[in-house]
């Protein structure tokens, strides 16, 4: 569609060794805020990762894997990635965060409950247990379902900063989001950062694939299940990535007064859904 | 004669004796203010001790002490409801005490701090006596002791006059609050014939439904007045700020609480059911109060009167909790009545720890740069950095981030409304939707509001010059801070213990008499009763540890030796300069534009010339970003001109002449021999 020849798609982890290798450039006028926040960006990442069935419900937390705590791990990590993007003084900074604040405010509402649409199918909060569930609904939950799953998924390309709300690969600080609050950050630290924003990627996908169409993942430990579900996951997340792809490709980056409309929308979607379960 | 009883009664003498010694001393300031403090921190002591035997130890304790005239008849109360919000109080009073003492310092030789000790030891004194009082007349005159203490506190700073403006609204809008709640005393007065609480609660079947209704109203809004439910909230926005810092903490953290209080006494001890529109009305009041409170707070730049409106805010969250109570208990469904019951109460805890801490952190910013504008503020964290960490702590918590204890009491309130989405039917369910959705929103904006405050109070550049000459708080006020920070991480970490505790509060009160313990304590996790949902604080708070420093560990150390530079913040190739960072007004106006219609933003721009006539050259330009009044323009000024109407009619009878007047006594006189001669 846009007649270039891409890189090739190991580029990202190329990106990544050349960043470990770099020396880091930090402000005079930064705290122990802007040193800190990649790593606590990161460590939300994994601690999520351990509440997640990516590909087993035999593994089932029982102390975290509440919606909810999902939800409010991401916003610890966006706390800190906006704390970090005012640190270091700079305007761009600045307003990347006051954005990412405004957006991911009305966000939040459309997110839980599009996974509240799930719960309540599923009489559980917990994510391994909406996913047992999910598999043997009869077909006529299956109208909440994708009406919730449609909700999810614009939340989903606002938290991984993909278009319409912003443009991953932009280089006009003024149009950018997600990329203005860490424009200051250099070598081991951006490393970490991006790599914290892969892990939130796969984690939202994670989530849409599995929660809201779980068929093919494994209910317990045993091998033939695990690579059969193995399998599943890897087409879910090929045909989310497809997607989200084609979308890239065929739409332009909204006007940033537009995306509130488009984030109401997703939770209308979402009252919608449980309000035709009942 | 037991021993909580004991030590209550030691409080409440020794809260006197700091006001009086405080008086009595007040040519020495140092003194004044030192034993001020003491009594205060020793009466504070004995209450959270008094209170503490009363939860975990022994049932309840009263002390009655009737007598032929009413208004000397002396009823106190301490039952559990009772018991947790005399800890909460005197806790914080505890921690606002040993604050107050290093603060009050930079009023030597400005105001008199005896009168500061004085009202500070009778604000304490009457709102723990609010709380355990027992007859309805005792309530009214210790109502009245703490809001006239807390309306000398706020005009404290007497020079200023803003202060007095404040105070005054404040005194005004707390007298019309306390007029609802004396004709609900009436009402019950008059079914019951009595006005002892105990009475009342066993007489409940004296009570026809009109009154119970009219009751449940006028106590809505006498006690929604001291809450600060909108639209009777404006007093609180200038009445906080007005008030020395550990007196906004009490006031904000304890004094609104009072409110919610009895708002639970009348409606779940007092009523043990209540139709079902009670619950959905406060849900609906609950909803609206927390957005417009946060909304307003996003626009505000005081930093005191923007902690204000989030105060507001959060007893939104408070009023979700007790509507969804409500709203289940008439259905029914006890044990989510319970959980509900145990998110309101939780959140009015963590409301106080954090609200405190907040207060105070922003009281010592304000006490080193001498302005409240956080437009003012920048790179604090620098030359403050223990006030910046709690007051980082203090927006996490508010912000409801995890293992904090905003998040587990929020989680608990939004598990109660999952519960009324999932049970109720079609009206209540779709209530619960709103107020779930109102809750997600207020939530996310927050958390946004928290990161404008601290990133532009604490981070970045300096933006006046005289904040590089601070330095950091003195050890009393880092000290208070750092052990409310603590607080909210324990009380975060262990909420399953905590709210187990809760839900056996909830158990003593009238309409739950009897029902189950909801959670489990032996996993320190948060579960509910029918196994919808559990979380488990401690378990994230250790992992995520584990997690951080292997990650810090790692990346620190395995890579290879790389170098960090310190240089400039990238600049474009101009000079780096205040101007160039966020603005606090820049970084909320995308909220306040997409909000325009609540807001209802106003700007004015005003323009000099530097030549009288011509039109051409500007010199200066003043802009004025402003929102809308729209409680004073629609509700409180056409109340205040009809006010005015009807005084000015009855002026036509009220002339003044005295003629007049014993012309009416004549006539009167003698309508009434008529009435008498015909009967």
């Amino acid at each position: 569609m846009q007649n270039r020849q891409g890189a090739s798609i190991f580029q990202p982890y190329s990106d990544l060794k050349k960043l470990f290798r770099k020396d880091e450039l930090i402000s005079h006028d930064a705290s122990w805020i802007f040193k800190f926040m990649p790593y606590i960006l990161f460590s939300t990442t994994l601690l999520i990762g351990f509440a997640l069935p990516l590909i087993t419900t035999g593994i089932r937390n029982g102390f975290f894997g509440d919606f909810l705590v999902i939800i409010y791990l991401i916003a610890l990590g966006t706390f800190f990635l906006a704390l970090a993007g005012i640190d270091a003084g700079s305007a761009f900074g600045g307003f990347g965060s006051s954005r990412e604040m405004t957006l991911s405010a009305l966000a939040e509402a459309g997110l839980i409950f599009s996974m509240l649409t799930l719960s309540i199918l599923a009489h559980s909060t917990n994510l391994a247990d909406i996913v047992h569930s999910v598999v043997s609904l009869p077909l006529t939950s299956l109208l909440p379902v994708l009406l919730a799953f449609i909700g999810f998924f614009v939340i989903l390309l606002f938290e991984t900063g993909r278009f319409p709300f912003d443009n991953p690969a932009t280089h006009l600080e003024l149009t950018m989001i997600h990329e203005a609050m860490i424009l200051e950050y250099s070598g081991k630290r951006l490393a970490l950062i991006e790599w914290a924003a892969a892990n939130k990627l796969l984690i939202f996908m994670a989530i849409g694939a599995n929660l809201f169409f779980p068929w093919g993942i494994a209910s317990n430990l045993s091998l033939n299940a695990i690579l059969i579900a193995l399998g599943a996951f890897l087409v879910k997340v090929l045909i989310l990535s497809a997607g989200i792809a084609i979308l890239e490709s065929s739409i332009a980056k909204y006007r940033f007064f537009r995306l509130p409309d488009l984030l109401l929308t997703s939770f209308i979607l979402s009252m919608i859904a449980i309000g035709l379960i009942f | 004669m037991n021993f909580a009883q004991n030590t209550f009664l030691i409080a409440l003498l020794l809260f006197p004796a700091g006001a009086i010694t405080s008086i009595a001393f007040n040519k020495n300031e140092r003194l004044a203010n030192f034993t001020g403090s003491l009594f205060a921190v020793l009466g504070s002591i004995s209450g959270i001790v008094s209170a503490i035997s009363i939860l975990f130890y022994q049932g309840t304790f009263s002390v009655n002490m009737p007598s032929t005239f009413p208004i000397l008849s002396f009823a106190l109360k301490m039952d559990s409801l009772s018991a947790f919000f005399v800890l909460v109080i005197s806790t914080i009073a505890l921690l606002a005490s040993t604050y107050g003492y290093g603060y009050a310092k930079h009023y030597f030789g400005k105001y008199n701090l005896g009168n500061l000790g004085f009202f500070y030891n009778l604000f304490i004194a009457g709102m723990i006596l609010v709380v355990t009082a027992n007859n309805a007349l005792l309530f009214l005159i210790v109502w009245e002791i703490m809001s006239l203490a807390s309306y000398f506190l706020v005009i404290f700073e007497k020079n200023e006059k803003k202060n007095i403006k404040a105070g005054s609204l404040y005194f005004y809008m707390t007298h019309a609050g306390t007029a609802f709640i004396i004709l609900a005393f009436l009402l019950l007065y008059r079914s019951t014939g009595s006005l002892d609480f105990e009475v009342i609660r066993n007489s409940i079947n004296l009570i026809s439904p009109i009154t119970r209704d009219a009751v449940f109203i006028l106590a809505l809004i006498g006690f929604g007045t001291k809450a600060g439910i909108i639209p009777f909230h404006i007093w609180l926005p200038s009445a906080h700020p007005a008030a020395p810092s550990h007196v906004s903490a009490l006031m904000s953290g304890v004094m609104i609480k009072t409110g919610i209080f009895m708002m639970i006494r009348i409606f779940l001890d007092i009523f043990p059911g209540g139709p079902i529109w009670w619950g959905i009305t406060i849900l609906i009041i609950g909803a609206i109060s927390s957005i417009l409170g946060v909304l307003y707070a996003l626009a505000e730049h005081d930093i005191k009167k923007l902690l204000a409106y989030h105060s507001i805010e959060n007893i939104g969250i408070i009023l979700l909790g007790l509507g969804s109570a409500l709203t289940f208990n008439s259905l029914g469904l006890h044990s989510f009545a319970i959980l509900s019951i145990v998110a309101a109460l939780f959140h009015t805890l963590n409301h106080a720890v954090f609200k405190a801490l907040l207060f105070m952190g922003a009281g010592s910013v304000i006490s080193k740069t001498h302005t409240k504008n956080i437009e003012e503020y920048g790179g604090i964290i620098k030359y403050m950095p223990y006030t910046a960490l709690f007051f980082l702590i203090g927006s996490l918590a508010i912000s409801a981030i995890p293992p904090f204890n905003g998040f587990a009491s929020e989680w608990i309130t939004f598990q109660s409304l999952f519960a009324g989405i999932r049970s109720v039917g079609s009206v209540a369910e779709w209530a619960f939707m709103i107020a779930a959705g109102s809750l997600a929103l207020t939530g996310g904006l927050a958390c946004a509001c928290f990161v404008k405050v601290f990133g532009i109070t604490f981070l970045a550049r300096p933006r006046r010059e005289n904040i590089k000459q601070i330095t950091e708080s003195s050890f009393s006020l880092v000290f208070s801070m750092a052990i409310l920070a603590l607080l909210t991480l324990i009380l975060g970490v262990f909420s399953g213990s905590v709210s187990a505790t809760l839900s056996r509060i909830a158990n003593s009160v009238m309409a739950f008499r009897g029902e189950v313990v909801i959670s489990n304590v032996h996993t320190s996790a948060i579960r509910t009763g029918d196994g919808f949902a559990s979380v488990s604080l401690p378990s994230i708070f250790l992992i995520f540890g584990i997690l951080l420093a292997l990650t810090f560990i790692i990346f620190k150390f395995i890579p290879k030796k790389q170098r960090e530079r310190k240089v400039i913040t990238w600049d474009c190739g101009t000079n780096l300069g205040p101007r160039m960072e966020i603005t606090a007004t820049g970084f909320s106006r995308s909220i306040i534009t997409i909000f325009a219609d609540i807001l209802k933003p106003s700007k004015e721009v005003k323009t000099t010339f530097h030549e009288e006539n011509s039109n051409y050259f500007p010199k200066a330009n003043t802009v004025n970003l402003g929102t809308a009044e729209i409680y004073r323009s629609y509700i409180y000024e056409p109340l205040h001109k009809l006010m005015t109407k009807i005084s000015s009619y009855a002026g036509i009878w009220q002339n003044g002449n005295v003629n007049a007047y014993i012309l009416y006594i004549f006539i009167i006189l003698i309508i009434l021999l008529i009435v008498g001669a015909v009967k």
